[in-house]
Parts: structure tokens; sequence; C-alpha cells
């Protein structure tokens, strides 16, 4: 099979910016188109299908080359049936192939949440894993420039609380090829939530096929002070908080847990063992998310272990506004992350 | 209901073999619901069970034109579907039974019960929710380039649902190999189509992506054989999708056994004219009145289907249940 024999890559190779030519670098975006082109040409199971897939644009440019290359057979335009699109994935899946679906916004799976928490999710459990079901659904989520409410959420929160569902949020070109793969080479639903501004950051990404496994967190910076669990955006934000915070003396350590389903709670319990100090970094509102459950979980499991209460930095539980002056007084960032290790730090002084 | 628009078919050709399949297939159904209605109130098959009597001859029929590798899709009313594409009649007993042994290890119940091997792909309890997944398979079979059909049961309450007319349009958008077999029987519980739709002639539906259709009297088992026939040949031979409405009575309540409240919901002329119609006996009446099959031939499957059915639920009854330990297996694939 395809997909049994592959390099699995626990940690990102260190990637100096100032290797030059020496390494080879990819953005965001190219590194998923890689991940796409390298799954098709290895299995003949595998399709792309979504809205606008092979249109110039072509899903923010990570699928359009690919119908040049494969064809329409393989790499097709979907009419705008969210709900049966991913029925569809999930019929073709039960009859051997290996899907990969593209939405450009997670609000649109919404619409499809019949069949992902109705179906996709149960149908392993119900038929007593008789029936593997292959399905990649890959979506991306929306920031900025007026996109207001119902382009922007991010809907992992949601699908979070399901059993039965793989959630992946890279956060670097590397991991996001990486974890394509694996999540294409993995026998159950998976959904791939990719953020928009994520796009045009770089890191080295080897021109191999590599897995990037489930439920192993990345540890982006070690730290022994303050322990800071990110995912998506949300990882480049803490690492410049991070920044910021070393120039004060305060070290902090960044996990990305890279999937939050399976969540690899242990390497985030062992941190914060030994930092005593959680701030967990979300891109989606604050009640009833991913950050509320780390915070729950590692209440449960290294309450002692803990110096002050854990923090949430997310969403206010508000829709997302347009204008950008709201926009900015919506989104949390850097500075909401270095306001929390600080106030957790030194709660005496007024940050 | 209303036979009112049903496409004429001339009497198909049967030889002994298959008339003597069909009636197996009908009678498997038959005798296996009853058995399960007898000992339903004794409360050991502790799932919904969702009774397709009366509705025999459309499972059968349509499932007697199909091969292994053909799949079915089907509903909350499965059991029907699932004995007639050749599904295991001992593992849907213990099924109910929620049972090990059963064809879904007793995670499924009644309502989602699959038989892979015998091209009975699952059944989902969401009205409409299988829809998509028989335009997939039918998709992927299209890219496999097999020469095989997906088919999809779904009820008229189905045709109500959004995914339905995605999928039809899905389907006829990639001219995939599916066929839609719409059993209407004219009630989603104890509700009637009338309150429910403008029109409930449910073929019509087709028309809007024009697919081609047909209404069938769902419980004449010969125009049945004969409309099967053409829908699954028009879907095999790439002709693309095919959409069958067939116009039936569902002779219990919703769910659970007899119809004790049949008075309250159904219309009183309903009750007396043409209530209850047999499929099988009128399939029987045909074949013994044509010379196709013999009495004492029709004896015959039908103690070997009462043997089997006895058989089963011995089978169901010793089996082991599921452990408790076992709770969190299968959430995944692996």
């Amino acid at each position: 099979m395809p997909w049994t024999k592959l390099q699995v890559e626990r940690e990102e190779p260190a990637f100096d910016e100032n290797a030059g030519d020496n390494v080879r670098k990819l953005d965001f975006g190219t590194a998923l188109l890689e991940a796409q082109d390298q799954a098709l040409a290895r299995d003949p199971r595998v399709f792309v299908m979504g809205q606008g897939v092979n249109d110039p644009n072509g899903a923010f440019g990570t699928t359009n080359a690919l119908y040049k290359k494969y064809g329409l057979e393989r790499v097709f335009d979907t009419p705008l049936n969210e709900e049966s699109t991913i029925g569809i994935a999930l019929g073709a899946a039960m009859a051997g192939m290996r899907p990969v679906v593209v939405h450009n916004r997670p609000d649109f799976l919404l619409m499809a949440m019949d069949q992902i928490v109705n179906h996709a999710a149960k149908w392993s459990y119900m038929f007593a894993g008789q029936v593997p079901l292959p399905v990649v659904i890959r979506s991306c989520v929306g920031r900025g420039w007026g996109s207001a409410a119902q382009h922007s959420q991010t809907v992992h929160g949601l699908f979070h609380h399901v059993p039965g569902l793989k959630i992946v949020l890279p956060s670097t070109a590397y991991d996001a090829k990486g974890l394509l793969i694996s999540s294409i080479a993995d026998n159950n639903p998976v959904l791939f939530f990719e953020q928009r501004w994520l796009y045009k950051h770089q890191s080295h990404v080897p021109e191999y096929v590599y897995a990037v496994p489930f439920g192993q967190a990345a540890v982006k910076r070690k730290g022994k002070d303050v322990t800071v669990v990110a995912v998506s955006h949300m990882v480049i934000e803490s690492l410049r908080a991070a920044d910021e915070l070393a120039a004060e003396g305060i070290d902090v350590e960044v996990i990305d847990p890279r999937t939050i389903r399976p969540l690899d709670i242990e390497t985030i319990l062992a941190s914060v063992r030994k930092t005593g100090r959680l701030v967990v970094a979300d891109l989606a509102w604050t009640t009833g998310g991913f950050a509320a459950e780390v915070v729950a979980v590692v209440t449960e499991r290294a309450f002692h272990g803990l110096k002050c209460a854990p923090r949430r930095v997310a969403f206010p539980d508000l829709p997302t506004p347009a204008g950008y002056t709201l926009e900015q007084a919506f989104y949390p960032g850097a500075k909401d992350i270095k306001k929390a290790v600080l106030e957790m730090v030194r709660p005496s002084e007024k940050v | 209901m209303t036979n009112k628009d049903c496409a004429p078919f001339p009497n198909p050709e049967l030889t002994a073999a298959a008339a003597a399949d069909f009636l197996t297939r009908m009678l498997m159904i038959r005798r296996a619901e009853l058995k399960i209605e007898e000992l339903y109130p004794l409360e050991q098959m502790k799932t919904p069970v969702h009774l397709s009597l009366g509705q025999e001859a459309v499972s059968a029929g349509v499932c007697m034109h199909l091969n292994r590798d053909d799949a079915v899709f089907s509903n909350h009313r499965s059991h029907g579907h699932y004995l007639a594409k050749g599904g295991s009649l001992k593992e849907l007993i213990a099924e109910l039974y929620c049972r090990e042994t059963g064809c879904s290890k007793g995670r499924g119940g009644s309502m989602h019960v699959i038989a892979k091997d015998a091209g009975h792909w699952g059944s989902s309890s969401i009205v409409a929710g299988a829809t998509p997944h028989a335009v997939g398979a039918a998709l992927a079979f299209q890219m496999q380039k097999k020469n095989a059909v997906a088919v999809c049961f779904l009820g008229d309450g189905a045709c109500e649902q959004g995914v339905f007319f995605e999928s039809m349009n899905w389907a006829a958008l990639k001219k995939v190999p599916v066929v839609f077999v719409i059993e209407n029987n004219f009630y989603s519980v104890s509700s009637h189509i009338s309150v429910r739709e403008v029109n409930e002639f449910l073929y019509k539906r087709a028309w809007a992506f024009d697919i081609p259709s047909f209404r069938v009297d769902g419980m004449n088992p010969l125009d049945v054989y004969a409309s099967a026939a053409e829908a699954v040949e028009h879907a095999r031979s790439g002709k693309g999708p095919f959409v069958v409405e067939y116009v039936l009575q569902r002779w219990r309540m919703h769910v659970g056994p007899g119809d004790p409240n049949a008075a309250l919901y159904r219309a009183p002329e309903e009750l007396q004219a043409g209530y209850q119609r047999d499929p099988i006996k009128e399939f029987v009446e045909h074949v013994l009145t044509a010379g196709i099959l013999k009495e004492q031939e029709i004896a015959q499957i039908s103690s070997r289907v009462d043997g089997e059915v006895e058989e089963a639920f011995v089978f169901a009854q010793n089996s082991p249940l599921p452990d408790g330990g076992d709770l969190a297996k299968f959430l995944f694939v692996d």
C-alpha cells in the first residue's frame, strides 16, 4: 500500500534563516500543493474536489496546478452542495477512494454538519470498524479585510466536541505538508484547518514525501517559566510574544499540538509540571473551546503542579466584526499573550 | 395511497429459478419480520424496529437485478434491503438482539445494518443521509471503470430533504450509475404526505435534473421487477442516474410491532380500500397461474425460509453480548 511506508518525522528540522540557498524553502500554500501533488502521483485512489479547485486561483494557489497536471477526472470543481459533497466523499471512500475535499472557508462546513457529525464521525463505530473512511476535509480560515461573521470563523471547536474525527491545525509549511500527507494516509475522516495568514510564511520543506504523525506536539521553543499552548496562527503570535518576554527575562515554552484530536496531552502536562503556569492561545471563541478543554484537562491532571490559575487567550464570545478598528479589538495576538504571561509571572505589577 | 400516474409494465418473463429466488427474498423479509414482531414484546430485542412488512416486493424486486459488486445504501427501515441484497439473516437477528455476532457487532442496532460482502454498504437513520453516499460510490465506480451500480433506498420523507436534491444534482451532473429508489408509503411516522408536500408525485422531482424517472405500483411485484430492470440497466449501461418512485403501503406503524393507532391517523376510506394488499400473495397467484412454479415448490421455499428464520433466532439468542470493556473499540479504523 502506498501509505504504509512513509518516512515519519517527529521534529521539524532546525531552520536557519541565514542558510540561504542551501535549504529548500517553501511557503505554506505551496507546501500544501506539493503534499497533494505527491499524494496524487503516488496513489491513483486519491482525488481532489471542491468549489473552484481548478479556477485560476485554485483554493489560494493550492490546487490549480494539480488540475493541469492530473486532469479534471482527479481534480475537479463541485456544485455549491456542501452537504452532499461531503457525503459523496464518504461514499467514494467507502468504495475505496481517498478523497480530499477543499472548502474555501470553514464557515461552509457548517452546511455539511450532518454528513460530518452524524455520518463521518459515526461510521466506524456504528459498523464496528468494518468501513474505512479515508476522507480529508481541508478548509481555510479567513481573517481581516472585513471578512466579517460568516467568512472568518474557525470552527474546530465545534467538531472537537465530536468523537470520531481527527482534527489538524498546522502552523508551519513543514507541518502543513507532513500533516496533509498523514491526513491522506489516514483511514479515518480528518478535518484539516488552514489559516489564510499562514500562507505567506515559509519554512524548510523537504522535497521527499514525509509524514508528520498525529498526536505529537511540537515544542516550538523551550522555556522554564510559562507554558504557552497555541494552535495554527496563534503559534506565530506566541513565538513573537515569547521573543519579547525573553527580552524581559521571562522564559516561555511554546507548544504547538499540531493536532487537537488526537491531542498530545502528555507533552503539555510535562511542560506545565515544569513551568507551573499555563496559557492556551486559541484561534476561536473562548467559551467551550479547545482552550477551555486544555485548561480543564491540565487542571484535572496537573492541579498540584500549577502555581497559578491557567489562562485562555482566545476570541471574545462575539461574531467577528467587519470594520477594521473592531477587528483589531476582536483578534487577540502577541500582546494579549504577553499580557497574560506577565500577569502570571509578575502578578504584583500592573501590566 | 393512490396509484395515479403509475406506469404500466408488461409482465416480465420469469424463469422458474428467478421466480423462486424472488419469492424466497420476499418471504425471508416477511417471515423474519413477523417473527420479530411476535417476539418484540418480550423486550429482548432492545432496539427500535422499523418494519417493512407490506413493502417486501420493492426490496426484493430491485435487488433481484443487482450483483454482489453493486452497492446498496439504505435507511432506518433497513431489514428488507439488507436481506434482499443477501445479508446474513443470522447476523441481522443477532444485531437486533445487540449481540457481538451481529452484523454491526451490536454497535449499530436495527437502524445501522451492513453486509459488506453481500454489497449492502450500510444504512443511515438520518433521513436521506445515505443519498450522497450512493452518489459517491457511483462516482468511484465510474473512476475505477467498474461496471457496478449504486442503489439508494429512500422514503417519501427523505424526498423533503435538501441533500436529496443536492445528490440528484451531483448524480446528473457527473452522470454516475446510481438509482434512487423512493419507497413512497405516504407517511412520515403518522404525518400524511398531504400535510408535508404540495406534490405527492415524487418521481417528478427528477425532472428538474433531467433524470429519467417513473412511478410504479410497488405492491405489484411484477411491475417492481420489470421497472427495476429498466432503471438498473439504464444506470449500468452508462446513461446516468435513474429515479423510481414505488407507491407502497406500510402495513405497520412507523416503528415497532402492529399499528394500534391506524384508525387515528389513516383516513377511513384508506383503511378499507386496498389497504394491506399483499404483494407476496399476488406473486404466488401469478406464478401458479402462469405455471412458473408449482404448489409443491412454493411449499418447499416456504418451509426452508421458516427453518432459516427459526435457526437465526436461536443463533441470535445464544450469541454472546458485547463486553462493556470493549466500549471504546471501533471509534477509528486502524
